[in-house]
């Protein structure tokens, strides 16, 4: 059974009397400790996607099955206890935490909420989820907005995995990062799904990237999926028109994964 | 540069803090310099100021000592004023944050809520709040928050509005973070600086409201207040104008320094957010 299961998701919009579908009939799979990528250009409702899956939107039709439930019939404190198996990591690590967090309160808080360590216990623990994604644990105290943009991902990383999910969406995770610490980044992520076996659903515009992080790739277009496969496969012979395009725009495809 | 040098190079904000200062001095040792009941006879009465000088302000009608009257009054109207922005900050932040951050019929019927309270005039609503549950200090407080929470409540929500689509607030869900905890954890702190810049403008207008109750003898009877000094001297206006002019010259000056401090804070931080 698969990890994550969508089937037929499909959510519209309003604009001034038209109906727009942003995500429009989309079905796809993850299995234990894979990486599935979402691309497509801007406005192929990829982001949408990634909404959708965490219940932060609300979809039109379709079903999300998560570790064996229906996801979208969770609730109340049945979902808020679920989500510590799924989460998520945004694309500005500045935006994506409060202006007046320290990194010790944004990795505090999902220990505290799901009880997964006393408060006695939790310096601890925030200390270990610091050097579980490469940070040094006397950054704990810092405020958010003092450390780097490389370290503020590695952080969002560490909140990401306190809870143990077995999934955490990544939404153009590393596009915000500059070379180099992207490259880093993406080592971190590939290591912690080898040791273990989380798996991700990887959003980005991005095809070298998602080359090298990717097990399978879904291209979408308008809310619909162009293209879908084993994502060396499709990105090194497209079959698609958004396909050919998007890899004739990708600039050099480095290879990270083995 | 800290927020505090800044602030001092400002001079209004400087004249405006100096004012606050006396008066806080003034309140707080009020009944050190002028031990007992200052609603106590203390010598003939309608003394003119500057002719005795253990009275140096005269006395009133009842031969009640005009400054100490000034002093225990700066007590009244500071409390009053503080405790009544207080309220009304702490109540309209609440409700803006619970209409803006629910949304649907929870916004629908707090923010309608807060029409109806914003129709009646805000002194109408005080005087007509005392005169059925009767004047008591905690009475004329809560009186002058009811009608000024609505400001502090519009404020908060429309800046809640902004504040919920940002990205942290999606990921507080993400990590189960309940409702409640997201609205007053991490939307509220960060919807607060606008809000909090309303306060000078509301203690100012708390401090008027009061005076204006007890001027109509809606006032705590048994303490002394500007509104109630001025309203006493009202009756020898043509023989003793000095009775309405003292108390008259102390509220003036309160209300200048509370709005002039209140500015240079704000215009200070407002400084500080744009160049961050």
């Amino acid at each position: 059974m698969s990890l994550l299961a969508v089937r037929d998701l499909t959510k519209r919009y309003r604009r001034g009397g038209k109906t727009i579908a942003a995500v429009d009939g989309v079905s796809f799979a993850i299995e234990p400790g894979e990486t599935l990528a979402l691309a497509g250009p801007s406005g192929s409702g990829k982001s949408t996607i990634a909404r959708l899956v965490l219940r932060l939107i609300e979809p039109d039709a379709g079903s999300v099955q998560f570790e064996g439930d229906d996801f979208l019939a969770l609730s109340g404190t049945a979902l808020r206890s679920k989500r510590a198996r799924l989460q998520m990591v945004f694309q500005d690590p500045l935006s994506a935490f409060n202006p007046r967090a320290t990194v010790a309160r944004a990795l505090d808080d999902p220990l505290r909420i799901h009880a997964i360590a006393s408060s006695a216990e939790r310096p601890a623990r925030i200390a270990a989820l610091l050097e579980r994604v490469g940070l040094a644990a006397d950054l704990a105290p810092r405020a958010i907005h003092e450390i780097s943009g490389g370290q503020r991902q590695r952080v969002a990383i560490a909140r990401a995995i306190a809870t143990n999910p077995s999934l955490i969406v990544l939404d153009e995770a590393v596009s915000a990062l500059d070379v180099s610490v992207r490259g880093q980044i993406l080592e971190l992520l590939l290591d912690l799904q080898a040791r273990e076996r989380i798996a991700y659903l990887f959003i980005s515009h991005d095809l070298g990237v998602v080359r090298a992080i990717a097990h399978r790739l879904v291209l979408l277009d308008t809310g619909r999926i162009a293209e879908s496969g084993d994502a060396r496969a499709v990105i090194d012979a497209p079959q698609s028109a958004i396909g050919k395009a998007l890899v004739a725009a990708a600039p050099r495809l480095n290879r990270i994964r083995p | 540069m800290s927020p505090l040098s800044r602030l001092l190079r400002r001079p209004e904000a400087v004249a405006g803090a100096i004012i606050l200062a006396l008066l806080f001095a003034m309140a707080l040792f009020a009944s050190l310099l002028f031990p007992g009941d200052p609603q106590a006879i203390a010598g003939p009465a309608l003394l003119p100021p500057f002719q005795d000088w253990s009275l140096p302000l005269g006395t009133d009608r009842l031969g009640r000592d005009v400054l100490a009257e000034v002093f225990h009054g700066a007590r009244t109207s500071l409390a009053v004023g503080l405790a009544a922005a207080a309220a009304s900050l702490l109540i309209g932040a609440v409700v803006g944050t619970l209409a803006g951050f629910a949304g649907g019929l929870v916004d629908e019927v707090l923010m309608r809520t807060t029409d109806a309270f914003q129709t009646v005039p805000s002194f109408l609503l005080a005087l007509a709040f005392v005169s059925i549950v009767g004047p008591s200090l905690g009475i004329v407080v809560a009186a002058i928050a009811l009608g000024a929470w609505t400001g502090p409540a519009r404020v908060a929500r429309a800046e809640v509005l902004s504040i919920r689509e940002r990205d942290y607030v999606a990921g507080a869900r993400v990590i189960g973070m309940h409702p409640l905890a997201i609205a007053f954890r991490e939307v509220l702190p960060n919807a607060l600086p606008p809000v909090l810049a309303l306060s000078s403008v509301i203690v100012a207008a708390a401090i008027l409201t009061e005076a204006a109750l007890s001027f109509l003898g809606l006032g705590d009877p048994n303490r002394v207040t500007w509104g109630g000094m001025i309203a006493e001297g009202r009756t020898v206006l043509r023989t003793a104008p000095f009775l309405s002019i003292v108390p008259g010259i102390a509220l003036v000056l309160t209300v200048l320094g509370v709005y002039l401090a209140g500015e240079g804070v704000v215009e200070t931080t407002a400084v500080r957010r744009s160049l961050s």
